[in-house]
């Protein structure tokens, strides 16, 4: 009887302290980082994990003095799950600063936890524009909605493309992006023919790709979330739309560069707007590159993976110019009109909006040293997300 | 005994079956102490509760009627919507807004009840996972009213009854759960231990046979698909209110087939089932996730199909009190006749 009772008494000792406990040593800061790591967007989470990774490598643990410690959660691409596990790294492991969100509901859904309990919150994936005007603790350090669409369109409608189809995903972001093309490319000039919008559980786009054939347009404008970018693309050319000369432009989530590789041949040539790419020429991506490759298996780095990268580097920066004071109003404060020069370009978060300005860079898939990479050839300097004037 | 008449028996056989048991008594005084107990994780303590209401409604379907079911969330979706909306757009009071929510899910319960009461278990589990599939998809589409994939947001919940405000560590919005909980445990179990309660046990043994002594099958099963369907609302509206967010993640999938887990896990048929396993599986979820942020499905997968296989009267507490009592040697109900009590 003693020994059933000691032994009960010894796990249910247990599982308090794992569950419960929550140690917190002196002088360090704390940064909760919450990310899809399971479920259909764990790539997500990998990506910014590595990226996040990286920037402590490369700069080490501590910044005036504090010491800085990561605590990752994984919310499996939930909402509610992500509105518990925020409000419980503030509340109970005393965050001071949170990280990541994957998906725009999913960090919808913290606002009201930021609000009240003026916590900073630095977004490194989501992307709809209007994250950032639920709280005033929203930074951005991704994307800020069509930002990557827009350049697509004045570079299209320069370069003869003048009668286009757009293809999205059908949810927030693709329709921001839609209208993003859209509203810049009749300005420039052109002409929608179609718009397509492609249901975002069900990734088979071969009916959709028919009707673009059909209507015979100079290119196909497509958005689709990244982790699909590969199904598209086969089916794109096994349509027959290359042979038939259609021009395949996009944004950048489409020829993600963690997948790229995988997608072979059939990717050649493909032009696409976006905010970073791995083959990015600069001391800062080649240090960050070599780091997240040497880190995790080889893996290349994807334009989520720079977002957790300059969310750590704009974390540190807040932190220095506070001199270490953790107040999340100061540490707001102190993130916004922030400039500095990550492995993708120059960027800055806006004063106004918190939001990110950055180089957009007009790119052809080619193959260097025997891979796929996003080659560069033109950029569109501090853009501005067009619907956050 | 033989000599009171019929009535009197039966009514004693519901009376008795009806008692709070000591252990019950433990149960809710160490919910409520949990919230004094545990200030930090007062907000798995709400998403327990919100679990175990959302897993009593789907018992009382699928452990009373006999109606298997894969699209319970269709209705927790409606009740978290209607929440939001009307917090939005109508009153900031949650438990006016709790019950109008309650009351639009159950009505949606009512309306498609008329479909599970034809074909057999597979036709139902079908017909009810195609109904939470519309709604998702609707809730997507119609972006004006639920905000589309980017879900509902700007929701403001007001103190409960203009008294007790939801506060940052979320021990109001536990609290707030759990007297829902503990109200809707008290009335399903004055349900289901009532005749009509019998009536649908009978119902889910055997329809026909039911028919033939004169119950008719069709109308209790629309009553009672339409209470849970309420419950579900309730477990819904519960979620918006305490996390003042909707996504259409709320009518996913995965949230019935969660749902079911919990149940099975827990026990079916005796109410307190998806009690216990909304406990064990948010509990095991949240230390899981945290030991192991990337591998923990694996690990929860693996303690599920050793603990289904093990057998989910192992992890009852009468069955758990009952092998303690037989280990110390005091006298403990017979095996049969636990059996004989939970049926």
């Amino acid at each position: 009887m003693a020994s059933v009772l000691r032994r009960l008494f010894m796990t249910g000792a247990a599982l308090c302290s794992l569950l419960f406990s929550h140690a917190q040593a002196a002088e360090t800061v704390k940064i909760g980082l919450v990310l899809p790591m399971t479920g259909p967007f764990a790539s997500t989470g990998r990506q910014v994990e590595a990226g996040v990774k990286a920037y402590m490598a490369l700069n080490g643990d501590t910044v005036a003095g504090k010491k800085v410690e990561v605590v990752l959660r994984d919310d499996a691409g939930t909402a509610d799950q992500t509105r518990r596990i925020a409000q419980e790294l503030v509340v109970k492991d005393g965050a001071s600063m949170l990280m990541g969100f994957g998906l725009t509901p999913l960090a919808l859904s913290v606002a009201p936890v930021l609000s009240q309990a003026k916590v900073p919150a630095i977004i490194t994936s989501a992307t709809t524009s209007i994250i950032t005007q639920k709280s005033d603790y929203f930074v951005r350090t991704s994307m800020a909605g069509p930002q990557s669409a827009v350049p697509v369109a004045t570079w299209a409608a320069k370069n003869g493309l003048k009668r286009v189809v757009t293809l999205v995903s059908d949810y927030g972001p693709g329709i921001d992006i839609e209208k993003g093309f859209t509203d810049q490319f009749k300005k420039d000039g052109g002409e929608i023919l179609e718009a397509v919008r492609v249901p975002l559980q069900n990734p088979d786009f071969a009916p959709f790709l028919q009707r673009v054939r059909d209507t015979k347009p100079d290119a196909v404008f497509v958005f689709v979330p990244s982790g699909v970018g590969s199904i598209f693309m086969k089916q794109f050319v096994e349509r027959g739309l290359r042979d038939a000369g259609i021009k395949l432009i996009a944004t950048g989530d489409v020829t993600d560069d963690d997948l790229l590789n995988g997608m072979g041949d059939a990717a050649l040539g493909v032009i696409t707007g976006h905010f970073y790419s791995a083959n990015h020429d600069s001391p800062e991506n080649k240090a960050f590159v070599a780091e997240v490759r040497k880190a995790n298996k080889n893996m290349r780095p994807n334009f989520m993976s720079v977002g957790g990268y300059d969310a750590m580097a704009l974390a540190y920066a807040a932190l220095k110019k506070t001199n270490g004071d953790t107040d999340g109003t100061k540490l707001v404060d102190a993130m916004k009109g922030m400039t500095w020069v990550s492995p993708r370009g120059p960027i800055t978060i806006d004063a106004k909006t918190r939001d990110i300005v950055q180089d957009i860079y007009m790119r052809e898939v080619k193959k260097v040293d025997g891979e796929l990479y996003n080659v560069e050839f033109a950029t569109f300097p501090k853009v501005r997300d067009p619907n956050t004037p | 005994m033989s000599r009171l008449p019929r009535q009197a028996l039966a009514s004693a056989f519901l009376h008795r079956k009806a008692r709070w048991k000591p252990l019950e008594f433990a149960f809710w005084i160490t919910a409520l102490g949990a919230a004094f107990a545990f200030p930090s994780q007062q907000l798995l303590l709400s998403e327990i509760a919100i679990l175990a209401l959302f897993a009593l409604s789907l018992d009382l379907i699928v452990g009373y009627a006999g109606i298997l079911s894969l699209g319970h969330a269709a209705f927790f979706g409606i009740g978290a919507y209607a929440a939001g909306l009307i917090s939005l757009h109508a009153v900031a009071e949650p438990v006016t807004g709790l019950i109008l929510s309650g009351a639009i899910a159950g009505l949606a319960g009512l309306a498609t009840s008329f479909l599970v009461l034809r074909g057999s278990d597979l036709t139902k589990l079908m017909t009810t996972f195609g109904v939470s599939m519309l709604l998702a998809e609707a809730a997507n589409q119609a972006a004006w009213l639920t905000g589309g994939a980017d879900g509902l947001s700007g929701i403001v919940i007001d103190p409960i009854v203009g008294l007790f405000e939801f506060d940052l560590f979320g021990r109001t919005g536990y609290l707030y759960c759990l007297g829902v909980l503990f109200a809707a445990m008290f009335i399903a179990r004055r349900i289901v231990n009532s005749p009509f309660g019998l009536s649908l046990k009978a119902i889910k043994r055997n329809s026909r046979r039911a028919a033939m002594l004169g119950i008719s099958p069709n109308r209790r099963i629309v009553a009672i698909y339409t209470l849970s369907a309420l419950y579900a609302g309730f477990s819904g509206a519960l979620l918006t209110q305490t996390t003042s967010f909707v996504s259409p993640d709320v009518l996913a999938f995965h949230r019935s087939a969660d749902v079911l887990l919990v149940l099975v896990l827990g026990g079916v048929g005796y109410l307190y089932g998806g009690v216990i396993g909304a406990v064990i599986f948010t509990v095991l979820r949240a230390w899981l996730s945290v030991v192991t942020p990337q591998y923990w499905m694996f690990w929860i997968g693996l303690i599920l199909v050793a603990l289904v296989l093990v057998g989910r009267d192992r992890i009852s507490p009468a069955r758990l009190l009952a092998g303690l009592r037989a280990r110390t040697g005091r006298p403990a109900s017979s095996p049969a006749q636990h059996q004989k009590e939970e049926a």
